[in-house]
């Protein structure tokens, strides 16, 4: 069946739909398809300390003194948690200042990273539209919400009037098919697929993820492949909801989910098919995130600081696995490892599972919840030359706040395997 | 709206972490932010910048967080426009927000060397290389964009709008 569309001459079939263009369609009540332009309701707008004292500047400007509802704004101090210098102690003060004046909720330095924060308390669904002024929003893609990343001045005017204008993203449909092996795990799944497409490989699109291995994965393991979804320059990178994303929003906020899935007909801009059972665990090189190597080839490299946590593998499953790893073991005496639990709630989940006397027995410095040294403002800044071997989702140069040192990306288990050892290592010989 | 200046050509991917390091997001002082702007990739970039001079770059440029500081860097720095092969999505938006001009023209970007003295016509989108003597042709603003950037950013252009009746 053909339509006529609003381009002039150009006929299309009516397919069915992606998820971003049901999520787009749904919030702005038109027939939304990629392409279009469309002015939707957003469902929650976050901002965190680097970006949101940008916001507030900007609704000073425009001389709007309320948010479009209290409920549906949050700030989260998580960037320079608790604060190592007094220009963000300034800002953090802007923060508080503005959630007591609007009644947007403001969590404080005690809570964690945004990005676990803002699903732990319910505060989006899955069907949702949401926007953060942080890149890594698209994280809660892994829980059937179309997140996406948006600069102060967007985030104010989401803040201000609950709505955004919007570009509706094509879609690239990447499927992971097989298994995986034991010692492999999600992050090393999107590694090897920024190494594969480049880090602008779906610029402007959304991705979705498929398949049985997504299936199989549990929702913190999902959320570490949507939350590095920007890191190949997508918008989005959407899952649909099933079972264990329900019970995961069982208990958390006041919303009914309203989960989205595919139609089977949609139409995808691109599409690729993974085998995981050959994919081996995956690391980053240095400066680049697709700068993506198999383990083997840097195995026997040198470091000085290994880090487990930030938004990308701070929940407690990666915990888990480094306690497990860890135990009777202990870290190698040159090396430094800092472990940064995502959230309060991951802190007191793992303390309950042992898993925090464990890693602080083997050597590990337990950090605040929150980004930890990701960023470079806080929380171990490297030297100049040293290695650093770490979880998080971004190896520029400079990054952790030291252009001369070296940051190489991988799972959590890579992370903790090169800890103990002292050198990049395959941690599959930790789980034979 | 017309630009003139020296390009200062970089490669691919320059991503928001070079353009300025998060350990200087502790103020959100334009004049500030530039002074830091793109030294982990060129420490000599701030003083090298006439005002008004043209920053010229690869693939992908603006990768990254989300931080609008990165745009308002490069503004202050002194730089008129960015033209580049392409855009990373949330630094271009962030950069009309801004209102730091930035073009897309990958045959600019090829023709250009570091050092040239460019002249850009972004109503026409015309790149006009002065010491090759070379013209390169760019998607001109359209006219929202060119009203939002001409008034310093999106705040700025509604405030106008909104006092303007």
């Amino acid at each position: 069946m053909l339509q006529q569309t609003d381009r002039p001459g150009r006929l299309i079939a009516i397919s069915g739909k992606t998820i971003a263009e049901k999520i787009f369609s749904a919030h702005s009540g038109t027939d939304a398809r990629a392409g279009d332009i469309v002015v939707a309701d957003v469902d929650f707008v976050m901002g965190q300390d680097g970006t949101s004292p940008l916001a507030i500047r900007a609704l000073d400007n425009m001389g709007v003194a309320e948010v479009f509802d209290p409920q549906k704004v949050a700030l989260v101090i998580d960037h320079s948690s608790p604060s190592p210098i007094e220009g963000v102690s300034a800002l953090h003060t802007i923060m508080r200042d503005f959630g007591k004046r609007t009644g947007a909720k403001v969590y404080d330095i005690a809570e964690g990273v945004c990005h676990q924060v803002v699903p732990e308390h319910g505060h989006v669904v899955p069907g949702d539209l949401m926007v953060g002024c942080d890149s890594h929003t698209c994280t809660y893609g892994a829980l059937n919400v179309f997140s996406t990343g948006v600069g102060s001045t967007d985030g104010a005017a989401a803040m201000a009037s609950g709505k955004l204008w919007f570009k509706v993203p094509d879609t690239m449909k990447v499927t992971y098919e097989g298994s995986l092996q034991p010692g492999v795990f999600s992050k090393d799944l999107i590694l090897y697929l920024a190494g594969q497409i480049g880090v602008d490989g779906a610029t402007y699109e959304a991705i979705e993820f498929h398949g049985p291995v997504i299936d199989e994965l549990s929702v913190d393991a999902r959320m570490t492949i949507s939350n590095m979804a920007i890191e190949v320059g997508a918008k989005a990178g959407l899952m649909k909801a099933d079972d264990k994303t329900l019970a995961w929003f069982e208990g958390r906020g006041t919303r009914t989910p309203a989960p989205v899935d595919p139609d089977a007909d949609a139409v995808y801009a691109s599409e690729r098919v993974i085998d995981a059972s050959a994919v081996g665990p995956q690391v980053a090189k240095p400066h680049a995130v697709d700068n993506v190597s198999p383990i083997e080839e840097v195995e026997g490299t040198p470091i000085a600081q290994g880090v487990l946590g930030t938004c990308t593998n701070g929940r407690l499953e990666d915990l888990g696995i480094a306690a497990r790893m860890l135990e009777g073991r202990r870290v190698h005496p040159d090396v430094r490892f800092i472990v940064a639990p995502a959230s309060k709630q991951t802190y007191l989940d793992a303390m309950a599972a042992g898993y925090i006397q464990t890693l602080v027995e083997a050597g590990a410095a337990v950090v605040t919840p929150g980004c930890g040294p990701c960023v470079g403002t806080h929380n171990g800044v490297p030297s100049d030359g040293e290695n650093v071997i770490s979880t998080a989702n971004r190896n520029f140069k400079g990054r952790m706040g030291n252009s001369n040192a070296f940051i190489y990306l991988g799972s959590p288990a890579t992370v903790v395997a090169s800890v103990i050892e002292g050198r990049i290592t395959d941690p599959r010989k930790y789980f034979g | 709206m017309k630009f003139h200046g020296t390009a200062h050509k970089y490669g691919r991917d320059i991503d928001t972490d070079v353009i300025i390091p998060a350990r200087y997001l502790n103020t959100s002082v334009p004049e500030e932010l530039a002074k830091h702007c793109m030294e982990d990739l060129d420490p000599n970039f701030v003083s090298k910048i006439e005002f008004g001079d043209i920053l010229v770059a690869e693939e992908n440029f603006g990768c990254g967080s989300s931080r609008e500081h990165a745009p308002i860097s490069i503004k202050a720095a002194g730089v008129s426009v960015v033209i580049a092969k392409s855009f990373a999505r949330i630094f271009y938006r962030n950069a009309i927000n801004t209102g730091l001009a930035i073009m897309e023209s990958p045959e600019a970007v090829d023709g250009i060397t570091d050092g040239d003295e460019v002249e850009v016509d972004a109503d026409a989108g015309v790149i006009v290389n002065v010491t090759k003597g070379e013209t390169y042709h760019a998607q001109p603003f359209p006219p929202f964009v060119k009203d939002i950037i001409e008034k310093g950013g999106l705040i700025e252009a509604i405030k106008q709008k909104v006092a303007a009746g």
